[in-house]
């Protein structure tokens, strides 16, 4: 039995789901409020440690990536499929290029002895521990986060390329990008949090 | 193929025999039913974890277990119960089955999500198994797994944790299913005042699901970080705070026993009124009480903890909400029992057990406001009082709701009838040898004897004996409940397609349903309590045998 697409419906659903995974990282958010009002210093102190800049590019690419990932959503109702194409690797690729500069940024601290139960941070003042063990956390967990919106691309990727999503049919396109879009919204309260406000 | 065959004989797909049919079947009825026997299995465990705890207590001492057995067997008892039993049984099972029913709908909105719920569920349930064997034991820590301790016992905590993780997934999707197809599925002329109220019920709580689960997801995420990396973020050697922990659980796990109960009224409110032949009193009234009780609910979380040590106000302005939503439950209540008022009652199990479900609901739901002020929470906190208490409310309350809808939906979901008799005998003795289980753990609790001890001074001997042979009669009587319906199998009483006479979109469909449900277009009520038809008919049909004599 063939039934019309009922396109508002699987919206409505995609975004019941993003609704949870913000309430998810809300979650950590109420952490990161609650021990910002038990060490407001140490907060700041753990915050100058941490490399702006690193974050700032980090924050850009993930920007252009949206951007683009949502020009490949309109280049794909237009029918262009080699367009398409091209948008959706050029994300991937920032999302790569996110997580390597995500890997340095961590192994920069690791060297210098700033990690989950290093010596460091035991020994050292209770609020920087808690700082950093919520840094990790919730970068940790938007990494992989953006690793499961990579996958999702790549997926849509090789349906676009078997024409299984097409014109008529990019639902699916649109849903991967809408989670790109979350990912980036993410990274959009983690940023100011932890490398700006501080 | 007929169009009126039953889903059960309607042709495999091709390359699909046999158990695949069902293992990836699409379709929410069938699904309904892989529920069915997989929470119909975990109930019938956790209910032996749960005698075997009694036989234990019955006497001080050891009785039949050690100490650490008892631990391991509580937690066993209230995971499954929780996460395996009383969330999802409703929901799930007869959600699945007559949501898209009664909404005249042909399935939920995205079925291949409902699957994939369904294969979430087993894998969580089959995780919380495996780590009863894998690692150092059972952990025993108890359903809440609270830090710090659960951090810090060499149990396998970690894994029972993911369980619960992939559970609380599994019921967040059906959530989201139920709430898109709610909303976009509906039959045309059905307006959201013309549902019936089992669906709006399952609405709220979708959305409750919704709202708490992912909350929970993130706290139990934590837990497993903590365990793996010791970071510190709830131990106060380090910096962190478990008061927080306890806050982030229980903004879940309040809000998740509104989860447990609100599709329990819904099936109560859907029968109440069938057996009354009368229009539900004030239908929008329980609308607006279960949307009511959805928002009231994921507001009072912390009278979990008025003794860990919050601030004074704190505790006021939480006893106070707490207090809140009694109003929407009362209202349930008194609109429950105005509905039978004047209402022309016909007597059969499922009004049965729906009386039992009202009758041991208010004595939970009194005994909360016991406990949700402060000052008395503060004396009986962590006793056997709250152990009854919950119990009164969810297994007095969603489970008794959960029996009223198996009698309830039988003949409609298997097209057989069961015997009366027995399952009045079953209900009975159930209820008997509930009030008898549990009662004497209010006095014990108000006595003084704690919650999850495994050892007791001997005063205390006396009530825990009585409590565990009201126990013993209360298995008894849901055993003799499910043997009465499982021998309704062999023997094959046709039921008829709407035998209560009740009105709902679900009765106007062949017993058991056919594939597409509906075989034609679903006329929808103006009212989905509109009992005038049944009335004339029941009528016409005394006046036809009055006239034959």
């Amino acid at each position: 039995m063939e039934k019309k697409i009922d396109k508002t419906g699987i919206r409505i659903g995609m975004w019941l789901f993003l609704y949870t995974e913000i309430i998810l990282f809300g979650g950590l958010f109420v952490l990161y409020a609650a021990y910002f009002h038990k060490f407001p210093e140490l907060f700041a102190q753990g915050g100058e440690e941490l490399n702006t800049l690193v974050g700032t590019v980090n924050t850009v690419v993930l920007l252009i990536s949206s951007f683009t990932v949502a020009a490949s959503i309109t280049a794909l109702q237009r029918g262009k499929k080699g367009q398409t194409i091209a948008f959706l690797l050029f994300s991937i690729f920032c999302g790569v290029v996110f997580l390597i500069n995500k890997y340095f940024e961590w192994s920069t601290k690791f060297h210098h002895d700033i990690f989950p139960n290093s010596e460091t941070l035991q020994n050292g003042p209770d609020g920087l521990n808690i700082f950093f063990g919520l840094y990790y956390v919730i970068t940790g967990l938007h990494g992989l986060h953006v690793i499961i919106g990579m996958i999702l691309l790549m997926v849509t990727l090789t349906l676009v390329m078997k024409e299984r999503v097409h014109k008529d049919r990019f639902q699916l396109l649109e849903n991967a990008g809408l989670y790109w879009h979350l990912v980036d919204l993410i990274w959009i309260f983690v940023f100011p949090l932890f490398y700006l406000v501080i | 193929m007929t169009a009126t065959e039953s889903f059960y004989h309607t042709p495999s797909p091709p390359g699909l025999k046999g158990i695949w049919a069902w293992l990836l079947t699409q379709d929410h009825k069938r699904i309904g039913l892989m529920y069915l026997w997989a929470v119909g299995l975990w109930f019938c465990i956790a209910l032996c974890c749960g005698l075997l705890m009694r036989v234990e207590l019955m006497s001080a001492g050891r009785t039949i277990m050690g100490p650490e057995v008892y631990n391991s067997l509580f937690t066993l008892h209230g995971v499954i119960m929780i996460f395996l039993f009383v969330i999802p049984a409703v929901p799930s099972i007869f959600g699945n089955f007559f949501l898209p029913i009664q909404i005249g709908a042909d399935d939920v909105f995205f079925p291949k999500l409902n699957l994939l719920s369904w294969y979430l569920f087993m894998l969580g349930a089959f995780l919380a198994v495996a780590s009863l064997f894998l690692g150092e034991g059972f952990p025993d820590t108890g359903w809440t797994f609270y830090v710090p301790f659960s951090l810090t016992t060499d149990k396998n905590v970690s894994l029972t944790v993911t369980a619960a993780f992939i559970l609380g997934m599994s019921s967040m999707l059906t959530g989201l299913n139920f709430i898109t197809t709610v909303h976009r599925m509906r039959t045309k002329g059905m307006g959201w005042m013309q549902m019936p109220l089992f669906t709006w019920s399952l609405y709220a709580t979708s959305w409750v699901q919704i709202l708490a689960t992912p909350v929970l997801s993130i706290t139990l995420l934590m837990v497993i970080f903590e365990r793996v990396f010791a970071i510190g973020l709830f131990d106060p050697g380090k910096g962190g705070d478990p008061i927080l922990y306890q806050h982030l659980f229980w903004m879940y796990s309040h809000p998740a026993v509104y989860i447990m109960i609100l599709p329990a009224m819904g099936v109560i409110s859907e029968i109440i009124p069938v057996f009354s032949r009368k229009a539900v009193f004030g239908y929008k009234g329980i609308v607006l009480s279960s949307m009511g009780i959805a928002v009231a609910g994921s507001l009072v979380w912390a009278h979990h903890m008025y003794t860990s040590g919050m601030s004074d106000v704190a505790v006021f302005v939480f006893s106070l909400l707490t207090f809140l939503v009694a109003i929407p439950t009362a209202v349930k209540v008194f609109s429950w029992i105005a509905t039978m008022y004047k209402g022309a009652i016909e007597m059969t199990p499922p009004l049965y057990l729906a009386l039992i479900f009202i009758y041991l609901f208010c004595v939970g739901g009194l005994t909360g406001l016991v406990l949700g002020s402060a000052g008395t929470d503060i004396h009986l906190h962590d006793t056997h009082f709250v152990v009854a208490h919950f119990h009164f409310t969810m297994f007095g309350g969603t489970g008794f709701a959960f029996f009223a809808a198996l009698h309830y939906w039988w003949p409609k979901m298997f097209g057989i009838m069961y015997n009366f008799k027995k399952a009045y005998i079953g209900a009975t003795l159930a209820a008997v040898g509930f009030i008898f289980h549990y009662v004497p753990m209010f006095i014990l609790g108000m006595q003084g004897m704690p919650r999850r001890y495994y050892d007791y001074l001997p005063k205390f001997e006396r009530g825990n004996f009585l409590a565990g042979f009201g126990g013993f009669l209360l298995v008894i009587g849901i055993i003799l409940m499910f043997y009465n319906l499982l021998m309704s199998f062999r023997k094959r009483q046709v039921a008829p397609q709407d035998p209560w006479g009740g009105t709902t979109l679900e009765w106007s469909v062949p017993s058991p349903p056919p594939l597409h449900n509906f075989v034609e277009e679903p006329k929808v009520k103006a009212y989905p309590y509109d009992f005038s038809e049944v009335i004339a008919q029941a009528q016409n049909a005394q006046a036809h045998q009055e006239s034959e004599k």
